[in-house]
Order: C-alpha cells, then sequence, then structure tokens
C-alpha cells in the first residue's frame, strides 16, 4: 500500500468537511530587543505551504506563534478565529511536529504515540496509534525505546504523534532533518496526501528542494519579514526588475540570437555550450513573441527552458535583495 | 484535574533518569543516623525527636522534594519534551495537579515512610513516629507543590528551591519569629507535634494553623503554576 493510500483512511474520525483558515494579522514578536518577526500578515488555506527561509530568519517564531508557544508582541494569530495563545484546545484540531529532537526517549514509539491518543482524549486510542504508526511505517520499530532510534526514526515518531488525532492543521519544524532518501520522500508523499485531502499543512525548511517538491505555495521569509508569498513561479515572474533567463536550443541558434535582440522585451543574448541564452525583460511579451519570431525567421526552435525559475533563484534574489 | 496518562509519563521520566538514584539518599542518611543513635543510647534521651524532627522532617523531607520536584517538570521543560504533552489539549491546570501528585507520591515514599521507619527503628511503634510520619506526608505534599510552582515559572528551578531550603526554611524562618507562620516545616511539624505532644519537636505552631495554612499554600501554588504553564514560551535559540 503506497503512502498516499494509506492516508485516504483517516487516523480518527473527527471529520475534514470544513478546513481552518491560519491568519497573521501584522503580527510582530520580540525577543528582547531582537525582532524576530516583524509585522507579518499572511493567511493559510488547505494544501501544503513551506516556509522557507535561512537559518535565523523566523520561522520557527512563526510556527511556534501559531501553535501558542509565544504570544504576539503585536498584531494576532488565529486559526478558525480562535487565537492560540494559552488556548490549548487549538491542539484538537493542531498537530505540532517541533523541531528539536527532545521527546520522551525513555518510551517506545508504541507507548509514545498511544499516550499522545490518550492526552487528546481518543474513543480508542490504541487503534489511533496503530493507524498513525502505519502511516509513517514505524509498525516494525514501534517497541523499541524512541532513544534507539536513528535522528530520521524519531522525527517520524513524532509525525505519528502529531498526526493521531487526525488534524485539520499540521505545523512541522524542519521535518525531513536526519531522514535519509527514501523516508524523505515517503514523508513528502503523506504531507502531500494530507494537503489533497484538504488538510492545512505548514512545514518550515531551509532546505529548497524539498520545499520545491513538495509545497503548493511558500512563504519566504527573510530576516523576520515576510519577502514572498504564493507560488514560486507567479512570485518569480512579478520580479519584472529580474530579467528572466531562459535556455533555448534552435536549428541556427547564432541566427536566432539575431533575431531575439531586436526585440524589445529581451535585454540580451549569448552564445553557450549549452545553447542560446536569452535574458528577457518582459516574461509574458517575451513568451508569447518567441514562436511568432522563429517561424517567421524560418528558424526551427527544439527547446526553451527557463533556467531562473526554479525556486532556488526566487529564493537568492530575495534573500540577496 | 488529574491525568493519569500525565502522571504515567512523568512517573516513566522520574525514573527513567538516572538522577532517580538521588532520591534514596536522604532517606538512607536518616535510616544511618538512627541506626547509630541507636546503638550509642538505646531509647534514653530525646534524640529520636530531634532526629525525626530535624533531620527527617526539616532535612530529609525537603531535599528529597526537591530532588522529585524539580525533576517532574523542570527537567522536561530545560530539554523542551514539556512540548510534546502541551501541544495537546489537555488543560495546563491538570498538568500541574498530575505532576504534584506523582511528586508527592514519590516524595512521601522516599521520605515520609523512611521518616516512619526511623521512627519504629527509634522508639518502636510510637506516637513520635507516627506523628513525624503524617508531618511529613503533609511536608511532602507542599514542597511539592512549591517546587513544581518554581519549575513552571523560573529557570534553573535547582537554585531557587535549593535557595529557599536553605535561606528560607533553615535560617531566616528559624530566626525571624514571625516567619514561622510561613515555614513549611513548621506546619509539618505543627502537625507532627499535635499527633505525638512530643516536646523534643521544635514546634511553634499547633494543628490547625499548620493545617489551613498548608492548604491555603496548596491552592496558591496549584493556581499560579497552572497560570505560569498556560503561559509557557519557547526560548529563544
Amino acid at each position: 500500500m503506497s503512502a498516499l493510500e494509506q492516508t485516504a483512511a483517516p487516523v480518527a474520525p473527527t471529520g475534514q468537511d470544513s478546513p481552518l483558515t491560519v491568519r497573521f494579522d501584522h503580527v510582530t514578536h520580540w525577543y528582547g530587543n531582537v525582532v524576530a518577526v516583524n509585522d507579518i500578515s499572511l493567511e493559510l488555506g488547505p494544501g501544503v505551504t513551506g516556509l522557507l527561509g535561512p537559518n535565523g530568519a523566523g520561522k520557527s517564531t512563526i510556527l511556534h506563534l501559531l501553535s501558542g508557544f509565544l504570544s504576539p508582541s503585536r498584531g494576532s494569530v488565529t486559526i478558525d478565529g480562535v487565537g492560540p495563545w494559552r488556548h490549548p484546545d487549538v491542539f484538537r484540531t493542531v498537530g505540532l511536529v517541533p523541531e528539536r529532537d527532545s521527546v520522551y526517549a525513555f518510551l517506545t514509539a508504541r507507548e509514545f504515540v498511544t499516550a499522545s491518543a490518550k492526552l487528546h482524549r481518543l474513543p480508542d486510542p490504541k487503534a489511533a496509534a496503530e493507524r498513525a504508526l502505519d502511516l509513517v511505517e514505524m509498525e516494525q520499530a514501534a517497541d523499541r525505546p524512541i532513544q534507539t532510534y536513528s535522528k530520521g526514526m524519531r522525527q517520524r515518531a513524532k509525525v505519528a504523534a502529531a498526526l493521531v488525532h487526525d488534524p485539520k492543521v499540521l505545523l512541522l519544524d524542519e521535518p525531513f532533518n536526519g531522514m535519509d532518501p527514501r523516508q524523505r520522500l515517503h514523508m513528502m508523499d503523506l504531507l502531500r496526501g494530507l494537503g489533497e485531502q484538504g488538510r492545512t499543512i505548514l512545514f518550515s525548511s531551509h532546505i529548497l528542494e524539498e520545499v520545491e517538491k513538495l509545497a503548493d505555495t511558500v512563504q519566504v521569509v527573510v530576516a523576520g519579514r515576510l519577502a514572498a508569498s504564493g507560488d514560486y513561479r507567479t512570485i518569480r515572474r512579478l520580479m519584472t526588475n529580474r530579467p528572466h533567463v531562459f535556455v533555448l536550443r534552435s536549428t541556427d541558434d547564432r541566427a536566432l540570437a539575431g533575431v531575439l535582440i531586436a526585440s524589445s522585451a529581451v535585454q540580451g543574448v549569448s552564445l553557450t555550450a549549452d545553447g542560446l541564452e536569452v535574458h528577457a525583460s518582459d516574461h509574458g511579451t517575451f513568451t508569447r513573441e518567441l514562436a511568432k519570431v522563429t517561424r517567421d525567421a524560418g528558424i526551427g526552435l527544439r527547446e526553451v527552458v527557463p533556467s531562473d525559475e526554479s525556486l532556488e533563484s526566487v529564493f537568492a534574489y530575495l534573500v540577496g535583495s | 484535574m488529574y491525568n493519569s496518562t500525565v502522571a504515567w509519563i512523568s512517573f516513566r521520566a522520574l525514573f527513567g533518569r538516572r538522577r532517580a538514584l538521588l532520591f534514596v539518599l536522604p532517606a538512607l542518611v536518616l535510616i544511618v543516623i538512627t541506626l547509630v543513635l541507636k546503638n550509642a543510647h538505646g531509647t534514653q534521651s530525646d534524640w529520636p525527636a530531634l532526629v525525626l524532627g530535624r533531620v527527617g522532617v526539616g532535612a530529609v523531607v525537603p531535599l528529597t522534594a526537591l530532588l522529585v520536584g524539580t525533576s517532574v517538570l523542570g527537567s522536561e521543560i530545560d530539554d523542551n519534551s514539556v512540548l510534546h504533552l502541551l501541544a495537546t489539549p489537555v488543560p495546563r491546570r491538570d498538568v500541574i495537579v498530575s505532576k504534584i501528585a506523582v511528586s508527592a507520591v514519590t516524595t512521601m515514599l522516599f521520605a515520609a515512610v523512611p521518616v516512619l521507619i526511623a521512627g519504629i527503628i527509634a522508639q518502636g511503634p510510637h506516637k513520635l513516629a507516627f506523628g513525624c510520619f503524617l508531618g511529613a506526608v503533609l511536608g511532602s505534599i507542599v514542597y511539592s507543590c512549591l517546587f513544581v510552582l518554581i519549575s513552571a515559572a523560573l529557570r534553573h528551578p535547582v537554585i531557587y528551591a535549593l535557595a529557599y531550603v536553605a535561606i528560607w526554611e533553615q535560617l531566616i524562618a528559624s530566626l525571624v519569629g514571625g516567619a514561622k507562620y510561613l515555614s513549611v516545616e513548621q506546619w509539618s511539624l505543627g502537625i507532627a507535634h499535635s499527633v505525638s505532644s512530643s516536646g523534643g519537636l521544635d514546634s511553634h505552631l499547633t494543628f490547625t494553623p499548620s493545617i489551613v495554612l498548608s492548604v491555603i499554600a496548596v491552592v496558591l501554588t496549584t493556581w499560579y503554576a497552572s497560570e505560569r504553564l498556560s503561559a509557557f514560551t519557547v526560548r529563544a535559540d
């Protein structure tokens, strides 16, 4: 059974009918004199959202504000209209996977997840724990003390404990830390499946590849500020002050370079070993005109690759600026 | 208010750490002192009241409660494992009550019961042993509330709890007359004296104020500890 098929069965029957809205409204948080989060407003809905930023950018602070383990110095944080600070009841619908490795290491994973189910007062804690362990593929090792686990296995035990009550909102702080590639892929499938089922998933990461593979939308945090929000390809296209870079392959790259440089949407072209590198100042006009001008010039266009539309490029631009 | 899952995790955490070995040390010292004095003086003189009062109720109970009370919550806050407990809808008051219950029962086991055993070794099944046992039971409960509160409210709870025992209980309460009304040791000795009528106990309070003040302390510390845990914040790295 694949991870996606497994997630189709809810862990506990709390109902998935109405997705919850997570909202930050002009939130600021200080640690003493240090501003960790600076006037952030955002809204999260169902699906997987990646919280991306360099170390120390404020990602964990945002997750702790959302889980009620920090209070906003200014602004408001709400989950379905309720502020999580001093309201532990929000954990009926919220699951949290903290970053730190501290866990009740003397318990086995089965004991740990069952205890979590009991603390959530689930009607059948053992069955809920078994389903959660099954989701993260921990059944085989579930009776070993957590202190004997690798870091990746501990992460999976923490995820199982956070999923045991079938939360509508799942917050994960660097969830892929310490996981091997197979575990990482499985966890991505699991989270993607949960997002497709209508849950609101927010995970933080400083690893671009993880966010790019998994997240429907990204929230880029740099130095406590929200640098960008949304689909990263859309974010990239909105960065009109930076030329869009494409690599083209054609039947005659040199001739194509001559044709393209005449276009007002193109800032520059250069012939490289990989093909013709084009710097377009206007993404929309360039992509609309490209097919026409090559056809008119009698040049066959073989390949068009946007080379800076990756999340890595977007992130580099945002952090650099 | 009492959550059995929180208590179960707390017991497992308490006895899963090497620090648990320390719990027996104060009791062991009390038993050894009692055996040595029993050999030296038999049942003559007033040494049993001094040992049970000063060493048992006055030192073994607060030290054991300190070790246990700061472990049941303080250690989890220190290593952040408490996040797994708090990332659930369990009311914070229930967490505190369960932690206090675990601390009080463990302290009774490792301090109040040894006081009873020491009393029986010293004088046989006498009123003094039973009175000091009841005083130690009361002390186990009140000290547990206090040390769990310190763990919920302050970083480095062991240092603050030790300062409280050494400075307030042992120094100020024995020197300043009015401070005796705010001394857990005096409340415990008040109970012990009321039951045993032993003049050798350095008790300055009677039964009623000891009980009333203890109940007030338990209610206030439990309430404030719950408030502090409700406002628990994750520390910045």
